[in-house]
């Protein structure tokens, strides 16, 4: 299935090619076709459309690695030449990133239906902030809702995940100062 | 709801933006961060047929500051975030990171930008206040070359700016404060992210002996564009702060308040909020100074 176009079109469209979690995909579109439409059309639905207005946060993605954006408001033209993480491009069943891991250790879902804009929020705070308070993980996400989980349980998991993040980090920089030295674990 | 359609240009320069606005002249619109005018589509509430995107601009994307004397400069792509997370601007411009903090959520903040914001001169928009509060200017282009406005003849009116045909918005500048200046932005919002109930920008320099020699006193949604209070200014410089007269300042926020009723609060609860949250600026600007309010009173 694909999503509804709108009908009073009267303008052209653009071959754009989106790049999402590292893969290409090519696509024709209108400019006023939102990026988290093309982004479901190209078949990947981790990506909601929860208020498709701006306010619930739903449908965050991460351009360029670092900066999320709600995709329910930016065009799919305004998206072309910038790589987009989805939350498939987090981790897959078996191999789940550690902010999967810990929502899923934490119990931070119930329907799950908030969780890919949560999780992608998540990913583009720790980015920057490798260590942040519970406070400042509930302040960054502000604009995203969850209607049934309750917030607690979802800090909870990012903080898991930034710990887990940090042991990682520096389990990479001691193998990297072993190797610089010649020396082995 | 979809947008009405229409055409989209990316633009790959200032330059070349400036020349697809000529072209295409009244129906072009500029898309910066997008988060005011692609809600606002959405509603059918702007329908331009042309939109030139300046968001991939690298050269509109920085945040200098001249030192003593100069401008904090912020491009016109420079997202509110990049003004929250830089260290010096928040060890510098209190007034700045206390307004970032509290303008939409942070996922929203990582796009919208500051010029986009003042562009955008919604009257319950933060920065409005804040760029008044501060002395901001306006840095403007056209096909004639740049030219500065201040920030009180930038904001004409509801969504109206003194930005002309043709033009586009640069830069805002902010005058780098000097060791004895301070503000604060104080807002009541019903929970994250939404629009002001009140709100309030305060700046203040003093001298060394605490007089305040510089007031700057705003409001947001107290009418139809962000208010200058300058009856509150007027009676703080030239004095030493102290709670009388930070009474007799605020009270002069309520009086010039011109809120609309919504379901934010009504027109008088409104009022009220924009005299303690002047009262609430001045105070925390006050403790940045060290000033000593009691032994002044
Ligand atoms: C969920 C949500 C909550 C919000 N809450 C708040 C809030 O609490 N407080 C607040 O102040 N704002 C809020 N906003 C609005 C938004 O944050 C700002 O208005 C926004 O940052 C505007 O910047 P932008 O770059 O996205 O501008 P855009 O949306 O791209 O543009 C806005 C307008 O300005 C024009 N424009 C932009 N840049 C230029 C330029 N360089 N030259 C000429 N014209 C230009 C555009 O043509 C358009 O008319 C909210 C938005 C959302 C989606
Ligand atoms: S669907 Fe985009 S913010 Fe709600
Ligand atoms: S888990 Fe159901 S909306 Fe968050």
């Amino acid at each position: 299935m694909t999503t509804a176009e709108p009908t009073d079109t009267a303008e052209t469209t653009h071959r754009i090619t989106l790049k999402i979690n590292g893969r290409a995909y090519k696509q024709d579109v209108e400019p006023r076709k939102m990026l988290a439409y093309a982004i479901r059309d190209t078949g990947l639905r981790g990506t909601h459309v929860g208020c498709d207005s701006s306010s619930c946060g739903c449908c965050v993605v991460v351009l360029d690695g670092d900066t999320p954006v709600k995709s329910c408001t930016m065009f799919a033209v305004q998206a072309e030449g910038r790589e987009i993480t989805t939350v498939e491009g987090l981790g897959a069943p078996g191999a789940l990133h550690p902010l999967q891991q810990a929502f899923w250790d934490q119990h931070g879902l119930q329907c799950g239906y908030c969780t890919p804009g949560m999780l992608m929020t998540s990913y583009a705070m720790l980015q920057h902030h490798t260590d942040p308070t519970d406070q400042e993980v509930r302040e960054f996400l502000g604009g995203n809702l969850c209607r049934c989980t309750g917030y607690n349980n979802i800090v909870k998991a990012v903080q898991q995940a930034a710990q887990a993040l940090r042991d990682d980090q520096a389990g990479k920089l001691d193998t990297l100062a072993a190797a610089a030295t010649g020396g082995s674990q | 709801m979809f947008p009405a359609a229409f055409e989209y240009v990316r633009a790959h320069s200032a330059e070349e933006a400036l020349s697809l606005l000529a072209q295409h002249g009244s129906d072009a619109r500029i898309l910066a961060g997008g988060q005011s005018l692609i809600p606002a589509m959405r509603y059918r509430l702007a329908r331009p047929t042309v939109l030139v995107d300046i968001g991939p601009l690298k050269e509109l994307k920085y945040l200098r500051d001249d030192g003593p004397g100069g401008f904090l400069r912020v491009g016109a792509m420079t997202a509110d975030m990049t003004l929250e997370r830089d260290k010096h601007v928040r060890a510098r411009y209190s007034l700045l990171t206390d307004t970032s903090d509290v303008v939409a959520d942070p996922v929203v903040r990582c796009v919208g930008t500051v010029v986009g914001s003042l562009c955008h001169n919604d009257p319950s928009g933060d920065w409005g206040a804040a760029a008044l509060a501060a002395r901001a200017v306006m840095v403007v282009r056209g096909k004639d070359g740049e030219r500065e406005i201040p920030i009180d003849e930038w904001l004409v009116d509801s969504f109206q700016t003194a930005l002309q045909e043709g033009e586009m918005a640069v830069e805002v500048r902010f005058p780098t404060p000097d060791a004895r200046t301070q503000g604060a932005y104080q807002k009541i919002e019903r929970k994250v992210g939404d629009y002001a109930t009140a709100a309030a920008a305060v700046q203040l320099t003093v001298d060394e002996a605490g007089r305040v020699t510089h007031a700057g006193v705003a409001l947001t949604a107290a009418g139809p564009r962000p208010v200058r209070v300058d009856a509150a200014e007027r009676i703080l410089v030239g004095q030493t702060l102290s709670e009388n007269l930070i009474r007799a300042a605020s009270d002069e926020a309520r009086a010039i308040s011109e809120p609309f009723a919504d379901t934010r609060g009504g027109v008088d609860y409104k009022k009220d909020m924009a005299r303690v949250l002047v009262a609430r600026g001045l105070r925390k600007a006050a403790g940045r100074l060290n000033l000593d309010l009691g032994a002044s009173a």
